[in-house]
Parts: structure tokens; sequence; C-alpha cells
């Protein structure tokens, strides 16, 4: 298990692809100390920014936990396969970017595009989550192709943009646009979610069980369910209005939105 | 005085002057090839075991312009993972298929290129061509001006005055810095600034009394006439769509009669999107075989590939009516520019798929269009750049041409389907190093009649590229890996008589010259109120800004042209 401290508070966005468990793997601690990154313009070496640290683990899988705020420290984890990566601090953008497979777990709060264009693994979040989570970089359009990120706090704007398989669920609220041009898969929102959710869908399945001030006009009503699935064995309690979409897109998009939080939303029963 | 320098020993590629792989020194004084130079004084290239050719010319690819940036603009993901550093001589730059300026000019210097010609530069948008071409280094480069749907001359054309027309196209081929005359869907692009299209060479265009035949034939004339150093540059009406074959060798053909003395007076480019047989994407065939026995027995024609290689690259043409066709079909995101110049633009982001019939069957074409021709001073090597795939992929397209069991180790990759209707398990022939320095380098110099460039005579532009190949110990048929790795990096490339490149790393920052035409006609255009309140009309900037001046060219070239008329 490596432990790493960073050894002063950063000024500059630091890039660190390397503080992944496949770079790590069977690496001597003296190797690790000296994978380059990048600090602002200037190449270092990553022991000059980092304390690291080995420590007894029980598992052979590769561990790396991160002490302290690194909140300016980009690309963690990405592009891994396995093992995991503990933070106990605040994370920077682009954490997880693309990666296959293995754990992340950050006990603090997480820049944007955490989680982008990721194909597996896991990405468990205790504090709140930037904007664009999950969504792939500008310009690509394939998003999140696989996995599963979980969000304990808030999620800002454009979370799970272009996604096309994997789940998204967030125990707190959501900006705007969540699911934006999504094609497949689940993200599910505990509390409240800003408006333009679902917007030019084509697939999959968003779930509101919080408060949605309103729905695209280019939604129709489809129904109403008493529960709907998350994931295998997890399910969220109803009653819910089910909306297909994007109609704009010819979409056929599942957007679930509580009943019982959304007295105003009834003028749709008429319809059914 | 610049110094002098001696390439020794290397085994020549000069097909310009009928050099054929014999062991020679080329010596370079001043930027120049020369006879001889003072030996003990010279800087010495040991070229022994090497292949020294001229340097690389392409004639076809779009790296600068109005529709390049905006394609650098529509694709943020064509460029974040493709980045390049800044080091001691170079500057940093990043894309894949739409690189930056400086980037491109270090990745052609690199495969041992040093001249190119961008293809289409709308008018309007001459002056932001420039500046680009400006800063995209170590090449020597030129532009052409998309004239088949510019208004003045499809208003001279369809009334029948020729040398009105010609003497227009001689004021804008000066004015605009151009280099040749690029005629794009001839009609087509005018028709799309009104959502429509033509689909023959004998459809009216709408709001002109006139038809992509006769603009085709008007601006044939039109270019012979102002003696013009390269023919016209032509991109076939129909292109991309399937059965468009006809087309092209009916767009070939209306232009025999004006041919004479075996000249070419029409290049067709990126002929493998031209070449398209069967009625819909499902039964696509072939159209090389057809296209390749007319250009056998013709003489007037000269011909790019436009190779399409299996990767993620972006496609830009002036075409826009294609590029919606192709966004439809996609589902891409797209773009459109241009249309308030005298041309227009659409770009679509594209994956060329191995798995994809139309894809490899694509091609398939291009191979077989380079291998049928017989003749290699009629087909050169191009991707497009970007649309069939980037440039950086000309060593990959080298080792095909060269190695059978190089196509067949792609062929077995690529859809079922396209396996068994592609005619290249037919071909057996291998090009050889001349053939392929006629094709990349000899062949596109003769036809954009570049004097100075593409050989290695007493003379010439000292701009030499050496690739680490022994053509006497190295078979390309069995050791293609090598051949590809060779011209990916070439050992040295020299440019104007400097030493630019070595083995892939750049070794000096020059810039290279923007090359031009100026016409000189007996009569010029009249300049008078009535031109002037046409652009005040219907142009977006008044006449007198619609000039490019030449000390808006950080260096110029000019090549002085005498007309006939």
């Amino acid at each position: 298990m490596m432990n790493l401290y960073p050894t002063k508070k950063f000024r500059f966005p630091i890039t660190a692809e390397c503080i992944s468990p496949d770079v790590f793997q069977d690496k001597k601690i003296e190797e690790i100390r000296r994978l380059t990154v990048w600090e602002g313009n200037k190449q270092r070496i990553l022991g000059e920014l980092f304390k690291v640290k080995e420590s007894e683990s029980e598992t052979k899988m590769v561990v790396i936990n991160i002490h302290g705020d690194v909140s300016r420290v980009r690309r963690i984890g990405a592009y891994m396969t396995s093992g995991q990566i503990v933070i106990y601090g605040n994370a920077g953008m682009h954490l997880g970017e693309e990666m296959e497979g293995g754990e992340i777990i950050v006990r603090g709060n997480v820049g944007c595009w955490a989680g982008s264009m990721m194909k597996g693994g896991k990405i468990e979040i205790y504090g709140n989550a930037g904007n664009y989570l999950g969504a792939p970089y500008r310009g690509v359009n394939k998003g999140m192709r696989g996995g599963e990120i979980v969000v304990h706090g808030n999620v800002g704007n454009e979370a799970g943009a272009y996604m096309r398989r994997g789940v998204i669920k967030v125990y707190g609220n959501a900006g705007q646009f969540a699911g934006l041009r999504m094609q497949n898969g689940t993200i599910y929102v505990q509390k409240d979610c800003e408006a333009r959710v679902g917007a030019c869908m084509k697939d999959g399945k968003i779930i509101v069980s919080g408060f949605l001030e309103s729905v695209l006009p280019t939604f129709t009503i489809e129904g109403l369910k008493e529960k709907v699935k998350i994931e295998n064995d997890e399910t969220a309690e109803g009653p819910f209005y089910l909306f297909l979409g994007d109609t704009a897109e010819d979409g056929k998009g599942k957007l679930y939105v509580s009943k019982t939080k959304n007295p105003h939303l009834n003028r749709y029963e008429k319809l059914l | 005085m610049k110094m002098e320098l001696i390439i020794r020993n290397g085994f020549v590629f000069d097909p310009i002057n009928g050099v054929k792989g014999e062991k020679m020194d080329i010596a370079v004084r001043d930027g120049k090839i020369v006879e001889r130079v003072n030996e003990r004084k010279a800087l010495e290239i040991d070229a022994s075991g090497m292949l020294v050719m001229p340097g690389g010319v392409d004639i076809h690819c779009h790296i600068a312009g109005s529709e390049v940036n905006a394609g650098r603009l529509l694709r943020p993901e064509d460029h974040f993972k493709y980045s390049e550093r800044k080091t001691a001589t170079t500057r940093s730059g990043s894309g894949h298929s739409v690189p930056s300026t400086f980037t491109t000019g270090y990745r052609y210097s690199r495969m041992g290129y040093t001249t190119i010609m961008n293809p289409a530069m709308p008018p309007l948008m001459a002056k932001h061509t420039h500046k680009e071409l400006n800063d995209t280094p170590m090449v020597d480069k030129g532009s052409f001006p998309l004239l088949g749907d510019w208004w003045f001359v499809l208003e001279h054309l369809s009334n029948g005055r020729i040398e009105e027309c010609a003497r227009y196209v001689a004021w804008l081929m000066t004015s605009t810095k151009g280099y040749a005359v690029k005629i794009v869907n001839p009609g087509g692009v005018e028709a799309w600034g009104f959502g429509h299209n033509v689909h023959s060479l004998d459809e009216q265009v709408p709001n002109f009394n006139i038809t992509p035949r006769e603009i085709i034939r008007g601006l044939c004339k039109v270019n012979k006439l102002l003696n013009l150093p390269h023919t016209i540059h032509v991109h076939t009406n129909n292109l991309g769509k399937p059965g468009n074959y006809t087309t092209t060798l009916e767009t070939m053909k209306c232009v025999e009669d004006l041919a004479a003395d075996d000249k070419p007076v029409i290049h067709i480019t990126h002929c493998q999107f031209s070449a398209f047989k069967g009625s819909d994407w499902k039964t696509l065939r072939s159209g090389a075989e057809e296209i390749a026995r007319y250009v056998n027995n013709h003489s007037h024609v000269t011909l790019d590939m436009g190779q399409v290689v299996f990767t993620d690259t972006t496609t830009m043409t002036a075409d826009a009516p294609f590029q919606y066709t192709l966004h439809e079909l996609t589902g891409s995101k797209w773009t459109n520019q241009d249309v308030e110049t005298e041309t227009s633009v659409g770009i679509v982001p594209f994956r060329y798929r191995r798995k994809s019939y139309v894809h490899a069957m694509q091609w398939s074409i291009g191979l077989e269009l380079a291998l049928l021709i017989k003749d290699p001073w009629k087909i050169f090597l191009t991707t497009d750049h970007p649309n069939a795939g980037p440039f950086t992929a000309y060593p990959r397209i080298i080792s095909w041409l060269m190695s059978r069991r190089a196509r067949e180790a792609t062929m077995k990759k690529i859809n079922r389907r396209a396996q068994s209707k592609s005619l290249l398990p037919s071909i057996t022939r291998e090009l050889d190093f001349y053939e392929i320095a006629v094709m990349t380098r000899a062949g596109q110099a003769k036809a954009l009649g570049l004097k100075d460039k593409g050989h290695l005579g007493v003379g010439a532009d000292a701009d030499i590229a050496v690739y680490k190949i022994n053509p006497e110990e190295l078979d390309p048929s069995r050791d293609y890996k090598i051949v590809r790795k060779a011209f990916r990096r070439a050992a040295y490339t020299v440019k104007g008589g400097e030493i630019v490149a070595r083995n892939g790393e750049i070794l000096k920052h020059v810039k290279g010259a923007t090359l031009w035409l100026k016409v000189k006609t007996s009569q010029q255009t009249k300049v008078n109120e009535d031109l002037k309140r046409r652009f005040r009309d219907y142009w977006t900037v008044e006449y007198e800004n619609y000039p490019v001046s030449e000390n808006s060219l950080d260096i110029s070239h000019p090549i002085n042209v005498e007309a006939k008329i």
C-alpha cells in the first residue's frame, strides 16, 4: 500500500496521470518517486510534490492512499484498470478519466469531469462533484461506456452527458442538463434536479426522486410507475410520472419524476 | 553566404533527370543545387546506403484557411490527446487530423516533404489563408483560389466571353496570391447557397444560364489562355455518391478536345471519392478499372489518389452539399462555413473503419487506381488531407503500393464482403522506389509546373530528402515495415540548402516561401465604378479591402506568367 502526502499547498495545476495503480504496480518506492508529473508548465518528479511512504497491506491489490488536499491535481487514476485509490481530501479535475476498472474513493469534493469517458470500475465520492460528471471531453460524443459513479453530495451541470452505458447515482442534488444527449445507461438523482434534464436524450433512464421545476416540452407523458429499478438490487420508490423523449431527437429515453415531490406536474395527468 | 553542403554516395532517385538509383554526390550552394562545391569547406552528409530524393511535393492537402480553422474549432477532441511540446527549436502544437499550423510544417518536414499546396481558398478568405500559411514553417506553399463558383466567372462564361473571363481570373489570381484554378463541384457549390445541388454535367445551375460542363470547359480554356503552370484542379460533381465514376469519365472527356501536344489540361483530384460504381451504398463497387483504362489511353489527365486510411479524421471540403449528405448519413456533428463567401464549406468528423463495407471498398479503390494506372506521372499520392486520412499516413500508403504483402496483411483485417469485391487480390504490381519518387515528388512538381522543385538537377532548389533505406539490400515487398518506418522519419531533410530535420528531429525552424502567380495580360481588367458597386452590393468587404498585398506574405515568391491575351 502506497501513501502519498502532499509536501505543500499546491499553487499551480498539477497533471499527474501517473498516480494510478497500473503505473505503481511492480515498481519500487524509489521508482515511484521518480515518476514525472507536470506542475504548471514545469516538469517535476512525483517525489518533489508528494512524500511517498509504503505501508503494510493485507491484499495483493495495489492500493494508493492520498492524504491531504489534492484539488489542484488533475487526472488522478486516469486509464486505470485495477486496484484502488483512496483520497482523504478533495480531488482535482479529470479524476479517473477513461478508467477501465478498479475503484476510486474520495472522502471529499471532486472537480469537474470526474469519471470522464470511463469504461468500467467504480468511483465513489462522499462530497460534491463538479460539472460534467462522467461526461466526455469537449467535442467527443462517446461518454461513459460502463462502470458506476456514486456521489453522496451534489453534482454540477451536465452530469452523464453523452452516456452510453453504466450507472450514475447522485444522493444529493443535480445541476442543469443532467443526461444531456445520453444514449443509454441510468442516472438516478435522489434529491432535486435543475431544469432541462434529459435534453436531446436518445435512450436510457433518468430518475428524479426530488423536485423538478419543469419537464422539457419535447417530452411526452407515458404513464405512472410505482417503483423503478436503478440497479440489480436497488429500486427507487415512487410513485413516478414516466415521460418519454427527447422527441426533438426522435428519442425513446425514459424520464421518471417523483409524483409526490412535484404536485405542479399533475396537469400532465389529464393527458393520460 | 549560406554554407555549402555535399551529400555523398547516396542512391539518387531523380526521375525528372532520369536518374534511377545511381550512386552520386549532390552539391549545394546558396540554397541551389550546383555542379560542385569546395569539398574541403563544405558540410558533408554521408548518405552511403541511403536513398536520396528531391524533397516531397504535395499537390493537395487542406492545411490552412477558413475551413481548416473551422475544423479545428469543431474538433477539440482531435487535439487534446495529440499535443507536441515546445522544444529549443520548435513551437508547441496539437492535433491529429487538423493539426495547428506549426505542427503541420514540422510533421511534413519530418517526412522529407518541402513543398505543399493548399487546394481550397475562398478568394474572400485569402488574407486569412495566407496568414496561416505564413505560420506554416519548413515548407514552401501555395494556395488555389476556388474559382468554379465565382460570380464573375459564371457570368462571363454564360455569356461566352472567355477572354473577359480570363482577364478577371488573371486579376483574381494575382490579387489573392493564388497558384492555380480550383473548381469544386462546379455549379453545385453556387446552388448550395440556395439549398440546392447539381447532379450531372448538363444540369442547369440555378440563377445562372450555365451548366457544369460549360464551367469546366470555360475555365480550361481560360487556363490555357493565361498559360498557368498547373492545369485546372477539379473536384468532380457527384463526388462521394455511388455510381459517380461515369460523371468522372464525362468530366475528363469533356475537355479531351482542348488538349494539345500530349500535355495535361485537367487534374482530377482525390479521384478515389469519384470512382464509385453501383446504384447505392449496398451495391457499391469499384469504378477504378474503367477510370484507369481511360487514363491509360489518354494523356490530357492527371489524377491524385485521395487514399483512405483507417483512422479517425475530419472531412472538409468546399462541396458543402456532399458534406450535408455525409452528416445525415453518419449522424455526426457538422458545420457549414463560408456560404457568405464565393463558395461554401462543410465539415464532418469521420472515422474510417476496417469493418465497414463502404470504407473498406474506398480503401481498395484508392490503391486500385494507383496500381492500375500504368504511368506514375499521371497519378499522385495524396490522402486529400484530412478528408481520407491525415498526411502522416503517407508512409503507410507507400508501403501498400510497394508491397503486395502489406496489402494482403491489411486485406485480412477488412470487411469480408469488401474482400470478395475488391480488385486488389488480382493486382500483382508492386511499385519501385523510382515510381514512388515520381508519385510523391517529381510527378507532382511537374504537374504543378514547378520548374525548380521536384528534381535534383543543377539550378534546382536544394530541397532534398534522405531516407535510411538501402535499395540494393532491402526488398520493399518483404520488408515493407522498414520502408514505412524510413519514410516516416527522413534521415535528413534539406530545405533551401540547410539541414532542417534529422531522424525525425527538427534541427532548425525555417520559414518557407509562398508561391503565387503574377499573371501579366496585355489588357488589364478595368476597375470601374461598376465593379466597385458590385462589391459594395454583394460582397462583405469593399473592393479596396479584397486583394492581398504582397507585404502580407512573409516570404513572397512570385512566379511571372505571360498570358496569351
